[in-house]
Order: C-alpha cells, then sequence, then structure tokens
C-alpha cells in the first residue's frame, strides 16, 4: 500500500532524484522530505549529541529536523520540492565522508 | 521553488508585510487599497499559509473532485492578490530585522533586504508537543504536519497511525486519515469530553463548525476507531518495522495518573500536538514588550487592538499576536494595515475610526470561536510537571528534563540562563520546538512563566550560511580608512 492518495488530485510527472547517490521515484512538485518518507526513508540524520536517529517533524520549516545538503546549501527538505536530476545528500552521509 | 511577484516590487516600500498566511495577506490587500506601497514575503512557494496551503506546485485537481472549503477559500485568497496586484515574495526567508525594520531575506537568488517604514508581523505558530519517550523518533511526527501530508502532499502518515494530543486538530486529523484510506489505530485526547462541551456556547456563531465537529466523530465512531478521552502518550518504542505505544489516563490537568493500567497500541506512526505557540521570533528580536498569556498560546507581543507593538512601526496580527483562529485573523490583519496607513498619514482618522469599527466587530466574533479552541489548546501544567527525568525536551540539542532541572537547582532563574547553562533553545530551530515547554519546566522551579521570560530573539532567524549572507562580497569590497599619519 502506498502512501500516496490520488483520490482528488493529479500529481506532476513521474521522476527520480538522487539521494546520497540513490534513485529515489518521486513525482515532480512533492516535497523531498514527504516524497522521501513516502519512499521509507524516515531517518534524515542523527542528532549531534546522542546521535539518535531524526526525520520530518513539522513540516512547515520550523523544527528543522530535516535538513538536507543541496550543493553547498543546508535545507529543510519539507521546503524543496522535488524536480528530475534534484540531487542531494543527507547530513549523516556528507559526515561520513568527510570524516 | 521562489517566484518573484509577477508585479513589480515598489521602491521604497511603505509596508512589507512578513507571511502570507490569511493575516498578512489580508493585511497587504488592505493596505494595498489604501494606496500603500506594500510586499508581502513568505517563505512557502505561495500565499495561504498552513491553514490554505495550496496544492505542490505541478498538482491539479481532479475534475469533478469537490474541493474542501478550506481549498477554496485558499484558491479566491490567491487569486484575490493576483487581482489587487499585491507585490509578492514567496520562496524568500526572513532571517534578520534590523532595528531600523530593515528586513533581511535569503532567496535562491541570494540575499536582498529591503527598508520599509513600517513592518507587520504575521507569522502565525508553531505547534508544540509536550515531550515524551520516543517523540524523536522517525515516524512521529506533528498533527499539523499531518494535516499538511493529508491536505497539500495528499499523503498519509502511515498505514495505520496514532493520532494524540488535545484540540480540534485531532479529530480533523483522525478523520482526513480515515477518508484517505488509511487506518486510525486510535484517538488519545487530553481533554475531557467535559472539556469541549464547554466550549459549546462559543459554537453558537458557528454552527457549521459544530456541525462539522459532529460528523467527526461519528465517522470515527462508525470505523470503530477507539477514542480515549483524558488519555496521554506514555511512551513511543520501535518494534519491528513498526512502533508499541503505551498510553496513560491523566487527570484534569493532563498529569498522569501513576499506577493506572492504560491500553497499548501499535502503529506504523505517530501523530501528536498540544496546541499551537505564537511565533514571536521577529517581535522577540526587535526587543518589543511582550506579554504571558496562556489562554493566547503562550508568549505574545504586547500589542493594542490594531496591532500596534511597543516599537514604532511594528505591527503584529493574526494568530503569531495571540491565537484566535484562522476566520478572525483576516480581520487582525486589516486591522493592522488600517493602523500602518493612519499612522503613515494615508488615512484620515474619521475613516479609520469607521472602517476599524466594523472591522473590530468581525474580529470579535470571529475570535470567540478561536478563544474557545485555543483555550482547549493551551498549555497543561500537569502533562509538563508529568515529563520523564530522562525524555529529551530541546531536540536540537538533546537537552534531557532532568538536565534542566539540574540547571534550575544550580541556580539558572532565566530561559537564558539556562540556554547558556545547558544549551536548551541554542540549535538551529532557535527554540520555536522547545522553548514554550522548556519555560513551563523552568517555572516550576522560578515561580512563574514570567520571571522566567522567554529566550532573547536572535538573528539569523533561520539558519543560513556565510556564503549565502555575504553573497558576492569580497574582502577587497571592505572599505579601509586611510591611516592617520603618524
Amino acid at each position: 500500500m502506498s502512501l500516496r492518495v490520488d483520490q482528488a488530485v493529479r500529481r506532476g510527472p513521474a521522476v527520480r532524484f538522487m539521494v546520497d547517490g540513490h534513485a529515489v521515484e518521486a513525482f515532480e512538485g512533492e516535497s523531498v522530505a514527504a516524497a522521501l518518507f513516502a519512499a521509507g526513508t524516515r531517518a534524515l540524520r542523527q542528532s549531534p549529541r546522542d546521535g539518535t536517529p531524526r526525520g520530518l517533524f513539522c513540516m512547515m520549516g520550523s523544527c528543522q529536523e530535516c535538513l538536507v545538503w543541496v550543493g553547498a546549501r543546508k535545507l529543510p527538505s519539507c521546503q524543496l520540492a522535488v524536480v528530475a536530476a534534484l540531487e542531494i545528500e543527507t547530513l549523516s552521509y556528507r559526515e561520513g565522508h568527510l570524516g | 521553488m521562489a517566484e518573484i511577484s509577477p508585479h513589480p516590487i515598489p521602491i521604497p516600500v511603505d509596508v512589507l508585510v512578513i507571511g502570507a498566511g490569511p493575516a498578512g495577506a489580508r493585511a497587504a490587500l488592505r493596505a494595498r487599497a489604501c494606496g500603500l506601497d506594500v510586499l508581502l514575503v513568505d517563505e512557502n512557494p505561495d500565499a495561504g499559509g498552513q491553514v490554505w496551503r495550496p496544492l505542490p506546485p505541478g498538482f491539479a485537481r481532479v475534475l469533478g473532485s469537490t474541493p474542501s472549503t478550506e481549498a477554496r477559500d485558499g484558491d479566491a485568497l490567491r487569486a484575490e492578490l493576483r487581482r489587487a496586484g499585491v507585490a509578492c515574495l514567496f520562496g524568500h526567508k526572513l532571517w534578520n530585522v534590523g532595528t531600523s525594520l530593515r528586513a533581511d531575506l535569503i532567496g535562491p537568488e541570494g540575499s536582498m533586504s529591503w527598508q520599509p517604514r513600517a513592518l507587520i508581523v504575521a507569522t502565525g505558530t508553531t505547534e508544540r508537543v509536550v515531550p515524551f519517550p520516543g517523540w524523536t523518533l522517525p515516524g512521529v511526527i506533528g498533527l499539523a504536519a499531518a494535516t499538511i501530508l493529508l491536505k497539500s502532499q495528499n499523503m498519509l502518515p502511515g498505514r495505520r497511525t496514532l493520532v494524540a494530543g488535545t484540540g480540534p486538530l485531532l479529530m480533523a486529523v483522525a478523520t482526513g486519515i480515515l477518508k484517505a484510506g488509511g487506518e486510525v489505530a486510535a484517538v488519545l485526547d487530553l481533554a475531557s469530553q467535559g472539556d469541549w462541551l464547554r466550549t459549546l456556547p462559543s459554537l453558537a456563531a458557528r454552527p457549521d463548525l459544530l456541525w462539522q465537529g459532529l460528523q467527526w466523530q461519528a465517522r470515527l465512531r462508525a470505523a470503530g476507531v477507539p477514542i480515549l478521552y483524558r488519555h496521554g502518550i506514555r511512551s513511543v518504542e520501535v518494534a519491528g518495522p513498526g512502533f508499541n505505544i503505551c498510553t496513560q489516563r491523566v487527570d484534569a490537568g493532563g498529569q498522569p495518573i501513576s499506577g493506572d493500567a492504560a491500553p497499548m497500541f501499535e502503529a506504523d506512526a505517530v501523530t501528536v500536538g498540544h496546541g499551537l505557540v505564537p511565533g514571536t521570533d521577529v517581535t522577540r528580536l526587535l526587543r518589543a514588550r511582550h506579554r504571558y498569556a496562556a489562554g493566547l498560546g503562550g508568549w505574545v507581543a504586547d500589542a493594542d487592538a490594531d496591532g500596534r507593538t511597543s516599537v514604532a512601526g511594528l505591527y503584529v496580527a493574526g494568530d503569531g499576536a495571540g491565537i484566535a483562529g484562522a476566520a478572525a485573523a483576516g480581520a487582525h490583519g486589516e486591522l493592522a494595515a488600517l493602523a500602518c496607513a493612519h499612522d503613515l498619514g494615508r488615512l484620515g482618522a474619521a475613516s479609520h475610526a469607521r472602517e476599524r469599527d466594523r472591522l473590530q466587530a468581525s474580529w470579535r466574533k470571529s475570535a470567540r470561536f478561536g478563544h474557545a479552541m485555543a483555550g482547549l489548546m493551551a498549555l497543561r501544567d500537569g502533562a509538563v510537571a508529568g515529563i520523564a527525568p530522562d525524555t529529551v525536551v530541546c531536540r536540537c540539542e538533546d537537552v534531557t528534563r532532568a538536565e534542566i532541572d539540574a540547571a534550575a537547582r544550580d541556580g539558572a532563574r532565566d530561559m537564558n540562563q539556562l540556554k547558556a547553562w545547558t544549551r536548551c533553545g541554542m540549535g538551529p530551530c532557535q527554540g520555536r520546538s522547545c522553548g514554550d515547554v522548556a519555560g513551563a519546566l523552568l517555572a516550576i522551579h522560578a515561580g512563574s512563566r514570567e520571571a522566567v521570560g522567554c529566550f532573547t530573539g536572535r538573528a539569523p532567524l533561520r539558519p543560513v550560511s556565510l556564503a549565502e549572507v555575504a553573497g558576492d562580497y569580497t574582502y577587497a569590497d571592505i572599505p579601509i580608512p586611510k591611516a592617520a599619519p603618524l
């Protein structure tokens, strides 16, 4: 069962975007946070002190739990729209690569 | 995602409106109608705020489907903004406001600043969640977040979701999940049925909402969803691909009743919210005078009925000025815009008084219902007192209740001391997620919310990189005065 509900809307075109080098299927216009959530990727990063997993929480750009890297910018993925060929990296992935 | 308004941005800007929800959008429309040069700014891709949040870009309603009242209201507002030629800057974040009311924004094209003569802050609210063990787990989300997933993204929060907290969003989200074809494990409401019944008189003016509430209840009952009043979440634990949720019975103040056997549930998602807290980032940053009003959601900028704060040229409107609901927010926004027009010399005293009286009457009527809901959603002291010691309160910095208590015992007497000693509220959310509950915890030791105050507002209001702020500016651009001759 998909979490997407298509009773009343027509989504944007089906596209793929890249997360940590892996392709994720989504629909253009969906927020990256929601698309990852629907794809079953709920943990997006680790908390800095206890290292516990975190994911989308407020969906409105306030809590900063769903931050991801888009190039040189760290953005809340709930405020980032999916477009074809978008490439993002999770904070944990980039830290791993830097460390 | 960002959209520069098709209507040219006026230079100079008379009034800058921050937040394009019901309050900010109506403020901008009214200011424009008064002949003011107005600019409406929002970090989202279009107007509507949270209550009238549009579908994501590229989504379209299926022909023949009936849009909700909220969807229709939101579309009407967005169309009105375009028709009226209000200059809008969407997809831009406000990260700083200078003492001259200069607003510093970051958009996809970089940083920019606007120097308006007046600033109307209509930044709405953030959701409060009273912490419990497991609330930081991915898959545990706010009620407002679930609302956005359902209404805007057209997604379920889970296949089987537990819905908990307090206030009108509970039933709205639970029913929304059922309508979308999801399963609701249970609804846990901190309030009692008596608490709900006491709001009935305020619903007299809004029979439509009363009817909607009754329909929601009937739908949940028909689906066999357990509705547990005076219950909350004790803990959420990972169990296989989903969660085990332990519940607890609570008293009228929200305090857990110990030793009581309460049911357990299984679900793959949890959505929880304990009311809304007015967004005071900007007014705290500008050092406006604030007051604590539990019934309005917490700390609010001290303002007159027209939204004038203690800082000249700074106005507040809508739920960010104190929870009164979306219907009241529009009138409140217009009142602030009228006050602006009057104070900037564009509206005579007689016209101002006439329009103001009409709008204030409309505001009072709408706010009655909003205030009753705000009362239902107000922070319950017992729920705060019942937070287990090892529970994380500040999500950004992983600060637990025990650490906050320890700081208080060691002498931390106000919120800024608590922040300096424990890092509570120092993370990227700037204390928006934890500030209200942390304040209530510290107040247990210090005596009152007034005594502990709130976190001093600091820039950046949203995380920004130095590169974004600096833009093309380089060392060579720094003016170096000629050294004085020796």
